[in-house]
């Protein structure tokens, strides 16, 4: 751990210290949810959640716990700013991102409040970069109000499943419409594209579906163009709840591990396009 | 129209609609008594492709009794069904394929592993028969040889040469690459490849000769031949005469009909601008006097039986005939401007355009067919473009 000497003195000025010996863990999981330009960064001691929000109609949330760190030194109950995600995921591979095994980059993230920039320590085989990031006030997440005792249907399925439908979406579909019934289909995935429609059904009794709760039968509609971007988390997680509540909002939950073999989730929300109740 | 496909031959299914689209934009579909035939055709008809998978190929196989159906479309939503090939053979368990006559839809189910069902309804269009005049039995030269002979030839081509010449004499057989201009011959790189009579399973040549074709297409058939291992069997005669490349097996005849250049239009030389002699010229807006035009596509073949063609176009005389018309309209002006176009700019940043216009129009000068059967066609025809015709000069 070179870079933790360097700056020990500067420690009591920070309110946030987090570090990872494989800046990897941090910016996989942030691929998966950079389709737009800024996050809102949310520290708390359960660890950092990122967000970033589009149309204020979907909402894609990273999580990654404390424990995942080597180091994370938080001195308020919430620390929160904004800043650009590209900008992070730049620095973050600003060693060229090599995948050879044993060789990683170290980092080192660190903010002193609100007004000053987003600090990284970044070292890679005795080489080291500080990159400084500006940061914006926070805006305050949508609060979706999805609660569990909410939820009208839920199905866990298999990632590797989902994966190769997601891929093969018809993108001349204005919308993605989901059915989630106790009866047939059970899990639908539509579209309706210019040559046609097509549908994905996932039976109930599936190996690929791990748990299936549907009580009653639900058919929403959601805007392609919002959904399409969670095909990243998709691509990365292994498994992936799809919760409905009784609105026709639409939880996505994956369950990622990173290089390490360690949890995280990433987590999208998103408004239904109309409210289609029953076929 | 009802069929099932089983396991390795929904790939092979799938691969054969790859094929067809390196071809024309649209898959024509029509369930015959003898099987399934899936057709494409290029936009300046110079290139014509079809499969015709036949009965024992599916694990279940009805057509509509009585009636005949046939249905073009979009080949790119057909691809759609199929996309991820390497999937195909792992995941696919069987394909279904259903025509839903009221809403005019065909229907395909892949039922994949672990119980994933994935319907595609695919909207389509009733089309005119399509089929081309060929025959390879009065071919005068016949080869074949295993896939991997013709695609280590053409994979030196690189993928901007359109067109290829094919030389042949008693021993030996010659590709290559075919440039136009004179001028161009000095700045162009030419690649030429040898290959021995004993390379080839079969090579019977009757005739020496060159022909002239377009590579585009070829490669098409050529990876469906390589990943089913099937050879391939190549037809041709004199220049003009199309070339006919197949590949058979027991339960499926593709076929790959390639116009060629004709012989005056391979001998111009100080050629640049305004010297495309050798092409008809400007033919009339009177459509009766153009026999190349009474004509598309629409012709007996000697595959098919021959009553069950005829039949249909007269049934539907109006509305086909007038298709005919308006696209023959819409290929002559294409024709011209596309001329226009060429002199004044480099050719081909489009790859779906004809590479060479003069191949439309040989292929269909070379393929008239000489039996009274076919004559009677096109007569009714022209009576019936004469009266409808939108070129008609006194509306004008």
């Amino acid at each position: 751990m070179p870079l933790l000497t360097q700056s020990q003195a500067d420690d009591e000025e920070y309110v946030l210290v987090a570090s990872l010996d494989n800046a990897r863990n941090l910016s996989n999981i942030l691929k998966a949810i950079t389709f737009k330009d800024h996050a809102i960064f949310s520290a708390t001691p359960n660890g950092l959640k990122v967000t970033v929000e589009d149309s204020k109609c979907m909402q894609a949330n990273a999580f990654i716990q404390a424990e995942i760190f080597q180091e994370f030194t938080i001195k308020e109950d919430l620390v929160g700013f904004q800043v650009n995600l590209t900008v992070l995921l730049d620095c973050l591979n600003i060693f060229g991102g090599s995948t050879v095994p044993g060789v990683s980059t170290a980092l080192r993230m660190c903010y002193k409040g609100y007004g000053y920039p987003l600090t990284l320590f970044l070292e890679e085989g005795g080489v080291v970069t500080v990159c400084k990031i500006n940061t914006q006030e926070p805006e305050e997440p949508i609060d979706f109000e999805f609660c569990s005792s909410n939820v009208t249907n839920k199905v866990i399925l298999l990632s590797e499943s989902l994966k190769e439908a997601f891929s093969e979406l018809d993108m001349t579909s204005e919308v993605l419409q989901i059915t989630m019934s106790p009866n047939q289909p059970y899990f639908r995935l539509s579209t309706f594209g210019n040559s046609g429609n097509a549908h994905y059904d996932y039976p109930k009794d599936s190996d690929m579906m791990e748990l299936f709760k549907c009580t009653k039968t639900q058919t929403n509609r959601y805007k392609m163009s919002l959904l399409k971007p969670s095909t990243k988390a998709l691509a990365l997680s292994c498994k992936v709840s799809v919760r409905t509540d009784s609105r026709g909002f639409l939880s996505l939950q994956y369950l990622v591990r990173n290089d390490d073999g360690q949890i995280c989730f990433v987590e999208y929300y998103c408004c239904p396009d109309e409210e289609v109740e029953e076929e | 129209m009802d069929c099932v496909v089983t396991g390795g031959n929904v790939k092979v299914l799938a691969k054969a609609i790859h094929s067809l689209s390196r071809i024309g934009e649209e898959l024509y579909v029509e369930p015959q008594e003898d099987g399934l035939a899936l057709r494409s055709v290029n936009s300046s008809r110079s290139a014509y492709a079809c499969f015709l998978f036949a009965p024992l190929f599916f694990s279940r196989f009805t057509t509509p009794s009585g009636q005949t159906f046939r249905c073009k479309m979009a080949i790119k939503s057909v691809q759609a069904v199929f996309r991820s090939l390497a999937s195909l053979e792992k995941t696919v368990e069987k394909c279904h394929i259903q025509l839903d006559e009221q809403k005019n839809r065909l229907t395909f189910t892949l039922h994949c592993k672990h119980g994933l069902l994935k319907t595609h309804n695919l909207s389509f269009q009733d089309s005119e028969s399509l089929q081309a005049v060929f025959d390879k039995d009065s071919c005068a030269n016949e080869f074949r040889s295993q896939p991997r002979l013709l695609v280590d030839t053409v994979i030196h081509f690189p993928q901007s040469v359109d067109e290829v010449t094919v030389s042949v004499n008693d021993e030996r057989m010659w590709f290559r690459n075919h440039v136009e201009d004179e001028a161009e011959q000095a700045r162009a790189m030419l690649t030429e490849l040898c290959l021995a009579s004993d390379e080839f399973d079969h090579f019977a040549v009757k005739s020496h000769g060159s022909i002239t074709f377009c590579l585009k297409e070829l490669r098409g058939l050529l990876v469906f031949a390589e990943s089913t291992g099937l050879p391939i069997t190549m037809y041709f005669d004199e220049p003009g005469s199309p070339v006919v490349l197949s590949v058979t097996d027991s339960v499926l005849e593709g076929n790959f009909v390639l116009a060629t250049l004709s012989e005056d239009a391979g001998h111009r030389k100080n050629n640049s601008r305004g010297g495309r002699s050798p092409q008809p010229p400007p033919p009339p807006d009177d459509f009766m006097n153009d026999d190349m035009d009474s004509f598309i596509i629409a012709m007996d073949t000697s595959m098919a039986p021959g009553p069950s063609t005829s039949r249909p176009s007269t049934s539907r005389s109006d509305y086909s005939t007038c298709s005919k018309q308006s696209t023959a309209a819409n290929h002559r002006t294409r024709h011209r401007s596309e001329e226009e176009e060429e002199e004044e700019e480099d050719n081909t940043d489009d790859l779906d355009r004809p590479p060479n216009k003069k191949f439309c129009s040989l292929f269909f000068g070379s393929v008239l067919p000489p039996s009274s059967q076919m004559t009677t066609q096109p007569v009714i025809s022209q009576e019936v473009l004469a009266s409808d015709s939108e070129d008609d000069p006194q509306d004008e």
